[in-house]
């Protein structure tokens, strides 16, 4: 491509990074010198070149990690080895919290959560000053899923190798452990998270071994009848989503993994990824198998440091036992996978913006129809599956549909994890059958903390709703919680108690949804600023009766627009926690003093 | 033109809109199938010539059996749609987007906004009195993730000072409502020279260079197509931004002559706008299958040599 | 090409073709909108070859480019053509029913393997190969060119070269396969099409032909002479020789635009008489006996002009000309109303009207019809149909009688360019446009453009290093015919050996002076884009640069 380049050469520093990523260049001034008649006769370019775009992020991420920042000679440089022009890395660069361009020139940053659980954990200003030093550049971050650990805050430092550590309350990884109950959790933190050998003495790839006698057919045939819908948030039939890949025509199809769980108060993923990494890679053989897909996709949040070594460490060890390869298990079956990690931005957590931000363009969700099914990663049929959705495929696939449907209910058949955070004594991942009440769940991770009574729960997260004390009877299903106007979403599980400020969670969620709108459409760029606008005066106080009906007008109209018009998820619920605690709790009524 | 093409003939397919039956090509936009009716249905960031970006959403229609409003401009023709092209769910959207909008961008050249805003009772001051224009750079050096901190009492705008940096033509993003039609013109639809992209996320989005250097530091070519596609006059070529800012352009003594480029053999129809037998902008007819409206720096800005002052025949 | 000059393609059907070769064209610069055509193919994953020893705009959007030692096209297509051979990549049918002289001409390449054509091009044997067999696989493929090609001492037999290609894979006369010159100048085509070449008629028709000559004898109520006129460089070798003594020059800047100016304007000056008719008092109306004031053809006059793709399309009035210029069919009615005969109707339909009558090409395309239809390709020879897309279908009619004349096969040589590289003169310099300015500049010049940079020769950062010399730096650029100054600019995309520069502003630096004005015996053009130079440094402050007035 005919590019235009300004900056002068990148730092060694920071040619060496993005060479680690991108491989050697050839040197154009060398070989002229060394071979001056043979100098530019030919050379490839064009499709070759930017067939390579999908290390556009990694490359960025790269810089950021080295040097700390995103200079301008830097970005030339991964457009110049990409084909891809400068505006446009730019436009992609400035898309990712996680990226900065600026410099950046403190040895740590420090991003310093601010979302719900963080808060009420309290101390979000004593996290800020804690980190405050002549050398350490501290930033305001949305959730980070360390709730169950709250307060939580991510430190980096750049350099080779760059170093990133999560500080947060030191916890127990799950309360339930070793419970004979567990499906889903059963090896978490009972063996090593990436010791081949203890997963397979628990268990491990029976599954696969089973997927591979009976074939891809009958593999999705028992997903199917399984009943199991995506643990995502949107609940769809896994089932009839492998089908659609299985049958689309156009090859290859890819598979994503999708683990950007950037819901606030959602850590499930993260848990399983650190703690049983193995289960994640069996699962998306399995996945891949069924549907036809060479090769697979963890699109892994940029928060989730430790995920991301012991996924990479678990997928070498995989690689050199022949789970994963060019003849999976000695049975003729190709697949392999491979770590993509976010860069900061909720957004990214939806399907289609994922390949997006793979593909190297902004994460900004696209058009659909056409589904991902049809038309997904690099224009291909795609299955993207949640990791929760993907672990449950190994229980099924192991001892069979009928023995998974004995749990749960049978509009939602099977095992849920919950996230468990805010004020409970033992914050944390819970794995119970689908059915099981709210209440019982609270219970089930201790109760209330100590002296305090429950004022509400945020279920589903930041994109679900609030409910009352009086819907502790209810049964955690997606039958029920639709009919009682909430969500299972993400299956957070967020106590609020009586201390709790409920408006400044309210206000922080509309701050949260104007932070991570993508900007592409008016009704969520636009109507999430409006939102926040409205509930910063609503909280106010000092409100004429006329201006807060006003107001909660402007709420209610733009909230109606943005889930009827919005493209996406995002802008489709960005007003439904926030309605909740309107509607429910009275929030700002009309006629207060 | 040509006598012939290789596509294959797609399949017809029927629907309702508004209650009406109507037969139209499979794959053809439920837009063009509600233009076709003479139903009006109102677009910002549609384009002729390009693929439908699907981001002012002005133009949602309701579809039986979906959960939310569908984009007419990108959502395909199918057999048995049934489509709603007035309902007061479809109202409440077309009125708030225009709310939302009008209250952030200054929409004075955006043709079709008021009668729009009467048809759709819009009022976009109802967030209250708009919030102080940025000063220059400021929106450029908002950080991605780092909460902006507003008077709730103002509404937030992207009002800004126009950027002049080129002799060719003014950017004034105060009137930009990121319809991503001019990056797309730009980019790969059009002229594949990626001088401009989205930058920033939400609302700091932004039209934005790399680093938002000066866009004679940029990779531009100044074709200018993306002043055709621009539908608010954010983008504007510097001999109309002058006339208008000296009070001197008058669309009304002003005609439109289509003929030939004369800078090399491909053929670029020319749409010439005269003012008082001077050209005030050149053009290209979207429609027509040698430019689809692109023109070169040359087609576009290269008419200054028969400029009266330049020509006179001496004695 | 076998009988119509012009591309045989319409662009839609470069975009719907699978591989684009561009062969000595700078399209992205030159050819702009063009080259979106080609981008849309590319982004419908068309394969994209671009053949130009300078790594261009254009060649950095090439799936591969091959940057070929200035003039060895022949060589390069010969090669490619023994490979097809070689390798039974050709189109046996397509060969055997359409085609004559294969066998000749397989022999005359025989000889073009690989290790030759990769010493006498520079281009690696594996880059060779490559493009030679995609572009004989490919479904359809496409051959576009320009002056790349064309402005050398052997132009045409560098385009029958290139025929020969697409000759041996049948890429011709099928939807979205073809051959493609890029007109420089938006009516190149149409003044053919219109008979403005020495031995043609206007629709291509030969004036040799007695039921032409007949046609046109009723109607012009003269008789057609039967006798090829001169092109334009025998008419300046004419003016040598005295054989030439009055010149009329409608919208053309020779002084400036010619090889080897210094040469041009002295033969100019030889002239009896020059009559230059033009839109602003450019340098050769500076030199003549009259001027006559005309208006600009593309916004203050009617007309047609043909395209790249055939495609004749209106061109009309939308500014009144400045007092005192007139319209160039006036003014040419006036002249011959003054030599005593009268034109008759004179506005541009009626001569419009009047081609139609006389070319059976052009009679289908009625001014409403233009209209209506935003243009229409010749052949156009009836009101109520058009004719396919692309040319010579007809080669592959299963009838012989509609199938008509073979396509000849062309035996063409290698030949080294006339100005030859000497350790007095080492550097190869060739020239091109850029972007934002055209020819002499007389048009592009008026017009501020954040991309000019005015004039500069191009050197390799290598050379450059090896001169002592820097971006800025003027040097003295000699040539055996003249010298000039003009200050440096570095361009990574030229090889060692390679220079490069534009002719946009000769009035402040006349590339042409360097240039040679050895011709192509067919077709009359320069070889503009080889000329052997050498650089000095040049250490003294250059001339203050003229104001331009046009």
């Amino acid at each position: 491509m005919d590019l235009h380049f300004t900056a002068k050469d990148p730092t060694t520093a920071e040619r060496d990074a993005v060479d680690d990523v991108l491989g050697a260049p050839l040197d154009r001034t060398a070989v002229d010198r060394a071979a001056t008649g043979q100098y530019l006769r030919a050379e490839r370019g064009g499709a070759a070149v930017r067939r390579q775009r999908h290390l556009l992020l990694p490359a960025l991420l790269a810089l950021v990690d080295r040097v700390g920042w995103i200079s301008p000679e830097g970005l030339d440089y991964i457009g110049l080895r990409l084909g891809v022009a400068p505006a446009e890395v730019y436009g992609v660069a400035s898309f990712y919290a996680l990226l900065a361009l600026e410099p950046r020139l403190t040895r740590s940053v420090v991003h310093v959560c601010v979302d719900l659980a963080c808060r009420m954990a309290g101390g979000v200003d004593e996290q800020r000053h804690r980190y405050e030093d002549s050398d350490t550049l501290v930033v305001d971050s949305a959730c980070l899923g360390q709730c169950d650990r709250a307060p939580a805050a991510m430190v980096t430092e750049p350099g080779a190798p760059a170093r990133h550590r999560v500080d947060a309350r030191e916890a127990t990884v799950i309360a339930q452990c070793g419970e004979a109950s567990l499906t889903l959790l059963r090896r978490v933190d009972v063996i090593a998270p990436t010791d081949l050998d203890a997963y397979r003495a628990h268990g491990g790839y029976v599954a696969l071994r089973r997927a591979l006698d009976i074939g891809p057919a009958a593999v999705r045939a028992e997903v199917d009848a399984a009943g199991l819908v995506g643990r995502g948030g949107a609940a769809f039939p896994t089932g009839r989503k492998w089908a659609a890949v299985a049958a689309a025509p156009g090859q290859p199809h890819h598979l994503v993994c999708n683990a950007d769980e950037s819901e606030p108060g959602t850590f499930k993923d993260r848990v399983i990824l650190e703690g049983d990494p193995f289960a994640v890679i069996e699962a998306m053989t399995i996945a891949a198998y069924a549907t036809g897909c060479e090769h697979g996709w963890i699109y892994l949040r940029g928060e989730y440091p430790l995920a991301r070594a012991r996924l990479e460490e678990a997928m070498a060890r995989a690689r050199r036992g022949g789970l994963l390869g060019p003849n999976v298990m000695g049975r003729g079956f190709a697949f392999d996978v491979e770590v993509f990690r976010g860069a900061g931005a909720y957004i990214c957590g939806e399907e289609t913006a994922i390949f997006n931000s793979i593909e190297g363009y902004r994460g900004e969700p696209r058009t659909k129809p056409p589904f991902p099914v049809e038309v997904g990663l690099f224009g291909r049929p795609t299955l993207v599956n949640n990791v929760e959705t993907l672990i449950n495929v190994l229980p099924i696939v192991a001892d069979g549909a009928a023995e998974y449907r004995r749990l749960g209910t049978v509009g939602s058949p099977g095992p849920k994890l919950f996230c468990l955070s805010g004020s409970v004594r033992s914050p944390g991942v819970y794995e119970v059958p689908f059915g099981t009440t709210l209440g019982g769940l609270i219970e089930r991770a201790g109760g209330l903390t100590e002296g305090r009574t429950l004022q509400a729960v945020l279920i589903g997260g930041a994109a679900g709703s609030f409910v009352g004390p009086e819907q502790l009877d209810l049964p955690l299903t997606f039958e029920a919680t639709r009919a009682a106007g909430t969500t299972v979403g993400s299956g957070v599980v967020m106590v609020i108690d009586d201390q709790a400020d409920l408006v400044d969670l309210v206000t922080r969620i509309a701050a949260f949804f104007r932070d991570e709108s993508c900007g592409q459409c008016v009704p969520c760029r636009v109507g999430t600023v409006r939102q926040e606008e409205a509930i910063l005066r609503l909280s106010v106080g000092k409100r004429q009766r006329h201006e807060r009906a006003h107001d909660l007008e402007i709420l209610h109209d733009v909230g109606q627009t943005m889930r009827d018009a919005s493209i996406c998820g995002l802008g489709q619920t960005a007003w439904n926690a926030i309605e909740s605690a309107l509607t429910r709790f009275k929030l700002f009524p009309e006629d207060a003093p | 033109m040509t006598s012939q093409g290789d596509e294959a003939t797609p399949r017809s397919v029927q629907l309702s809109v508004d209650g009406t039956v109507v037969t139209a090509t499979e794959g053809d936009s439920l837009l063009a199938v509600c233009r076709g009716l003479g139903v009006e249905v109102p677009t910002l960031c549609y384009g002729d010539t390009l693929t439908a970006r699907n981001a002012c959403r002005i133009c949602v229609v309701e579809l039986d059996g979906n959960r939310t409003l569908v984009p007419a401009c990108s959502r395909p023709a199918e057999e048995g749609q049934v489509v709603h092209t007035d309902s007061a769910r479809v109202r409440t959207s077309r009125k708030v987007v225009l709310e939302l909008l009008g209250s952030s961008v200054d929409l004075s050249l955006t043709k079709g906004v008021e009668a729009w805003n009467e048809r759709y009772e819009a009022d976009p001051s109802r967030f209250g009195p708009s919030a102080a224009p940025a000063g220059i750079g400021e929106r450029d050096r908002r950080v991605t993730g780092e909460h902006h901190h507003a008077d709730p009492l103002t509404a937030a705008t992207v009002a800004q000072p126009a950027k002049i940096d080129n002799p060719l033509y003014v950017r004034d993003y105060s009137k930009c409502i990121l319809c991503f039609k001019c990056v797309d013109a730009c980019g790969e639809q059009w002229q594949n020279t990626f001088a401009i992209s989205a930058a920033g996320r939400g609302f700091d989005a932004r039209i934005a260079t790399e680093f938002d250097v000066a866009l004679t530091d940029s990779a531009c070519v100044y074709c200018g197509n993306c002043i055709a596609v621009c539908p608010t006059g954010a983008l504007m070529s510097t001999a109309e931004f002058d006339l208008r800012g000296a009070g001197n352009w008058a669309p009304e003594r002003q005609h439109e002559t289509t003929t030939v480029c004369s800078y090399c053999g491909v053929g670029c129809n020319l749409t010439v706008h005269v003012q008082d037998n001077e050209i005030v902008n050149i053009s290209s007819p979207s429609d027509h299958d040698v430019t689809h409206g692109n023109l070169c720096i040359k087609g576009r800005f290269g008419y200054v040599n028969v400029q009266p002052p330049r020509r006179r025949v001496k004695d | 090409m076998f009988g119509a000059g012009g591309g045989t393609s319409s662009y839609q059907e470069v975009v719907e073709s699978d591989l684009i070769v561009m062969w000595g064209s700078n399209a992205r610069n030159a050819h702009p909108i063009f080259f979106q055509h080609v981008l849309r193919a590319v982004r419908r994953n068309a394969k994209l070859y671009v053949v130009d020893p300078r790594r261009t705009e254009t060649a950095q959007w090439a799936d591969l480019w091959l940057g070929p030692e200035v003039g060895t096209d022949i060589a390069l297509a010969n090669t490619m053509a023994r490979v097809i051979i070689e390798q039974d990549l050709v189109h046996h049918e397509f060969i055997e029913r359409a085609t004559v002289g294969f066998d000749t001409f397989a022999a005359s390449v025989a000889a073009w393997t690989l290790e030759r054509g990769e010493a006498v091009t520079g281009v690696p044997a594996w880059a060779i190969e490559e493009m030679a067999v995609a572009y004989a696989r490919a479904d359809r493929a496409q051959m576009c060119w320009t002056l790349g090609i064309t402005e050398h001492h052997n132009g045409t037999d560098n385009v029958l070269a290139l025929i020969n290609l697409a000759l041996l894979c049948g890429h011709v006369g099928r939807y979205g396969a073809g051959l493609n010159p890029l007109r420089g100048q938006n009516n190149v085509q149409g003044g053919g099409d219109m008979g403005a070449i020495p031995n043609r008629l206007p629709g291509f028709q030969d004036m040799a032909d007695a039921e032409v000559q007949q046609r046109f004898t009723a109607a012009w109520n003269h008789p057609i002479r039967a006798q090829h006129g001169l092109h334009l460089a025998q008419m300046f070798e004419a003016m040598d020789e005295g054989g030439l003594k009055a010149l009329y020059v409608i919208g053309e800047n020779p002084a400036q635009s010619e090889a080897n100016t210094a040469q041009a304007v002295q033969r100019l000056g030889r002239l009896d008489h020059l009559v230059v008719q033009d839109i602003v008092l450019t340098r050769t109306a500076a030199l003549a006996d009259v001027v006559l004031p005309a208006t600009a053809a593309w916004c203050e006059t009617e007309g047609t002009v043909t395209n790249s793709e055939r495609r004749v399309q209106r061109v009309r009035q939308a500014v009144q000309p400045p007092a005192g210029a007139r319209d160039d069919i006036a003014i040419i009615a006036a002249v011959s109303e003054r030599l005593g005969r009268s034109l008759g109707a004179t506005d541009s339909e009626a001569v419009w009207n009047e081609v139609r009558a006389l070319s059976p090409m052009h009679r289908g395309m009625s001014y409403e019809r233009l209209e209506a239809l935003g243009g229409i390709q010749w052949p156009c020879y009836h009101e109520d149909r058009l004719e396919p897309s692309f040319l010579h279908g007809r080669l592959w009619a299963t009838d012989p009688t509609e199938r008509g004349a073979r396509a000849p096969f062309s035996i063409v040589q290698d030949e080294s360019p006339v100005d030859q590289l000497t350790a007095d003169f080492p550097l190869r310099l060739t020239t091109g446009r850029r972007l934002d300015s055209y020819n002499s500049g007389v048009q592009s010049g008026a017009f501020l453009s954040p991309l000019r940079q005015g004039e500069t020769i191009d050197l390799s950062p290598h050379d450059a290093e090896t001169l002592g010399v820097t971006e800025g730096d003027l040097v003295r650029v000699v040539s055996r015919r003249g010298a000039l100054v003009a200050p440096v600019r570095l361009d990574r995309g030229l090889r060692s050996g390679l220079a490069f520069m534009t002719m946009h502003f000769p009035d402040e630096v006349a590339t042409n002076d360097l240039t040679i004005d050895a011709l192509d015996p067919k077709s009359g053009t320069a070889e503009f884009k080889a000329t052997a130079i050498r650089i000095e440094r040049h250490d003294t402050d250059p001339p203050a640069a003229p104001a331009v007035d046009n």
